[in-house]
């Protein structure tokens, strides 16, 4: 309900000078994120059991949070992918270091060490013991340098080379955490086994469970809506219009002095640095770091959630990820579990994402290029040349 | 002015010869790596440097389709690896159970040919479709799109491989002649001559089309200039259609290769080989024919002696090894070994 509440809302405010539309939006997330967690916390519990299983069934509330880590990510890979232009093919490696940045400094997995830092974990424990504020920053740092040692030699290169090498890290990384098990004799990552469990997220004076799904929603939305003012405010400085500048004519952004590789340095440590604090919450949420998840298909996901939503547009961005994430998580299963009810088939519905996610690249690259909400100046580029018309429609 | 220039020379002196000295001293040790393998066990160094080829001439049906495609329209095609998933796929069912062929033998071998035309026409007509269908309307779009869009296609095939093929992997009898001969306790398997009596008549096949035909010519005109081959009468349409077609027959040969030797099909092939192929042909140089097997070669061989040697990393490192090479050569060697280099490098 929320959702097409905030849809009529961004077609009125289309004529609005973007800020106000910004605004508008902004307060249907802030709305729509209490709705959400009053909802849960305080009213699902008190409805019929019937009633509640058809909740659990469409949107779990563990499903929400997990959405919400979607989002954190599917708006770093915006910064990369929509704002500066540069394909990302590798963002799960990101995932996978911010992931592992929580593994090692809030588990206790480095048994030789005793370290412990603003953590809500009893002190004798051993390990590496760090707030998740703190990992969370660390996690992003981690990431960002990685981001710019991978970025620093190949951003000269041609957009499609660039798209290979990150494909490529993407590769490497998880196979590193994979065989990490024993890299001369020390173990980074514990391999296939994974770390498991790490320390739940502290507040202050209190250690929340692995299923407190309220506070864990507040903070995801806490997270998220930091993301969110993050791309605005970055969009619309100095840094964000570098960015787009970039994206539109290389050439002629350089000529007007935009150091190219500093800027696409920025947006690739940015956008590794959201990724990191993803990977990290990802970590947390399900308690533990598997090498064995962080594979191609998430990369790709990523990428179908800013297509869809539309290609440098924050919001567009983050209903496209919310609703992949659903679609995949839940959404799939339950609406082939209702047509299969309905109609006396047996389909396996979630068998089929392979072909959505397809389906829904070419399909948008096709047809909508700019996305389900578009982004006035995006759309203008990406219609480029298609014929006369359409670019007289995109000039305005 | 000269201020500039001497300050850029300069910089790029400094860049190129700190180029050229991590480039020999990674080319001392490798060289180390192998003289100690090769003293340490002369036959086992043979038998990977074989295993290493066998696959890099496979990789090399693959990265053609690649850098044909690449040459043509400067586009990444990432469908490629998986069309030559569906090659292999197709060859099974074609072999073992449309045909009924499980064991070695004359009738088997005739399958095995009259498969190998037929999985050529299909991938080549299935590779047309989709340049006919998903990238044709964005040709002159931003690059960004008929990648993204190359992606999505790639997950379409994927899909008909996971319905056709199921979510695990499969085994297959080979209709080849099994067995090996031996030569100084190198084995060579029958299966692996016979892969490369395909391959390399195919590969003949391509390089003659490519230089000696009227379509060849198209094609490379195409490739240079496309306007100015529209000018000169080219159909600029239906040479890349050929061009398609010509990439996707070699992924049908790949693949049908690919299953008889290997004996094992699975959705998710396409995929990794794919992303072999592809550092094959960058290293060669993309859009260079030549290029393109030298470098499906190299990395076959390097594949292999580090799968097999007795000091190396073993095979789990398999493909961190790969794509750190294609990662250091998009660095320092964007245009391969044989590509000729371009100003153009934003």
């Amino acid at each position: 309900m929320a959702k097409i509440a905030l849809k009529k809302k961004a077609k009125k405010s289309k004529a609005l000078k973007p800020a106000a539309s910004q605004r508008t939006w902004a307060i249907g997330f802030i709305i729509a994120a209490v709705v959400l967690w009053t909802f849960y916390t305080f009213i699902m519990f008190r409805l019929p059991y019937s009633v509640q299983t058809v909740f659990q069934n469409w949107l779990p509330p563990t499903k929400l949070n997990e959405a919400m880590v979607w989002v954190i990510c599917a708006l770093g890979l915006n910064i990369v992918v929509g704002y500066a232009g540069l394909l990302d093919l590798g963002f799960v490696a990101f995932w996978a270091i911010g992931g592992y940045s929580a593994g090692w400094f809030m588990s206790a997995f480095f048994r030789q060490v005793n370290f412990h830092l603003f953590s809500t974990v009893k002190p004798e424990l051993p390990g590496i013991h760090i707030s998740f504020w703190g990992v969370i920053f660390i996690g992003g740092v981690i990431c960002a340098i990685f981001g710019v040692i991978i970025g620093a030699p190949t951003l000269r290169l041609k957009s499609d080379y660039l798209a290979l090498v990150t494909l490529g890290f993407g590769e490497i990384i998880p196979q590193i955490f994979t065989n990490g098990e024993n890299i001369a004799g020390f173990n980074m990552s514990n391999g296939t086994k994974g770390i498991s469990p790490v320390d739940n997220i502290g507040v202050p004076g209190k250690a929340l469970g692995p299923f407190d799904f309220s506070w864990k929603f507040t903070i995801f939305a806490l997270l998220t809506a930091m993301m969110v003012f993050i791309s605005l405010r970055l969009r619309t400085g100095r840094l964000g219009r570098a960015w787009l500048a970039i994206r539109e004519d290389e050439l002629a952004a350089s000529m007007m002095g935009v150091p190219l590789m500093r800027t696409k340095l920025a947006a690739y440590s940015v956008g590794a640095f959201t990724g990191g604090i993803g990977g990290v919450a990802f970590a947390t949420h399900v308690n533990g770091v598997f090498a064995d998840r962080f594979n191609f298909s998430i990369s790709i996901i990523l990428l179908a959630m800013v297509v869809l939503g539309g290609m440098g547009n924050v919001w567009g961005v983050m209903v496209g990820a919310l609703l992949i994430a659903w679609v995949n998580s839940t959404g799939l299963q339950a609406l082939g579990d209702l047509v299969n009810t309905s109609f006396g088939t047996s389909i396996n519905f979630p068998s089929y994402n392979f072909v959505l996610f397809g389906g829904v690249l070419i399909f948008m690259m096709l047809f909508k290029r700019e996305g389900l909400i578009p982004e006035s100046r995006l759309k203008a580029i990406l219609h480029e040349g298609d014929d006369a018309s359409a670019n007289l429609e995109g000039h305005h | 002015m000269s201020i500039f220039t001497t300050g850029y020379q300069a910089r790029q002196l400094r860049r190129r010869y700190l180029e050229r000295t991590l480039g020999s001293l990674a080319s001392v040790l490798v060289l180390f790596w192998l003289s100690i393998n090769f003293i340490k066990s002369p036959s086992q160094f043979f038998q990977a440097s074989l295993i290493g080829l066998s696959n890099g001439i496979l990789y090399a049906l693959i990265a053609l389709g690649y850098t044909l495609v690449y040459g043509i329209i400067e586009l990444i095609n990432f469908a490629h690896g998986d069309l030559f998933m569906l090659g292999a796929v197709f060859s099974a069912n074609f072999i073992s159970i449309w045909f009924g062929k499980t064991s070695s033998g004359p009738a088997a071998w005739g399958i095995f040919f009259l498969c190998l035309l037929v999985v050529m026409t299909v991938s080549a007509t299935v590779n047309v479709g989709i340049e006919r269908f998903a990238y044709r309307r964005l040709r002159r779009a931003p690059k960004l799109a008929p990648l993204i869009t190359a992606v999505g296609v790639s997950f379409c095939l994927q899909f008909v491989g996971l319905r056709w093929n199921g979510s695990g992997p499969k085994t297959w009898n080979s209709v080849l002649p099994a067995g090996a001969f031996h030569i100084s306790g190198v084995s060579i398997d029958y299966t692996t001559l016979f892969s490369f009596a395909v391959t390399i008549p195919l590969l003949l096949l391509m390089s003659w089309i490519v230089t000696r035909t009227r379509q060849g010519k198209a094609m490379r005109a195409t490739a240079q200039d496309q306007d100015a081959a529209r000018l000169m009468g080219i159909n600029v349409d239906r040479t890349i259609s050929f061009t398609f077609a010509l990439g996707g027959a070699l992924a049908g040969a790949a693949g049908l290769l690919f299953q008889q030797t290997r004996g094992l099909t699975s959705y998710n092939l396409g995929y990794q080989l794919g992303l072999i192929a592809f550092t094959s042909a960058v290293m060669g140089g993309i859009g260079n024919l030549q290029g393109a097997v030298l470098g499906a070669l190299l990395i076959g061989l390097i594949q292999g002696l580090n799968d097999g040697l007795p000091i190396g990393l073993g095979q789990q490192w398999s493909q961190t090894v790969v794509f750190s090479i294609l990662i250091l050569l998009m660095a320092f060697r964007p245009t391969g070994l044989l590509g000729k280099p371009t100003t153009e490098k934003v």
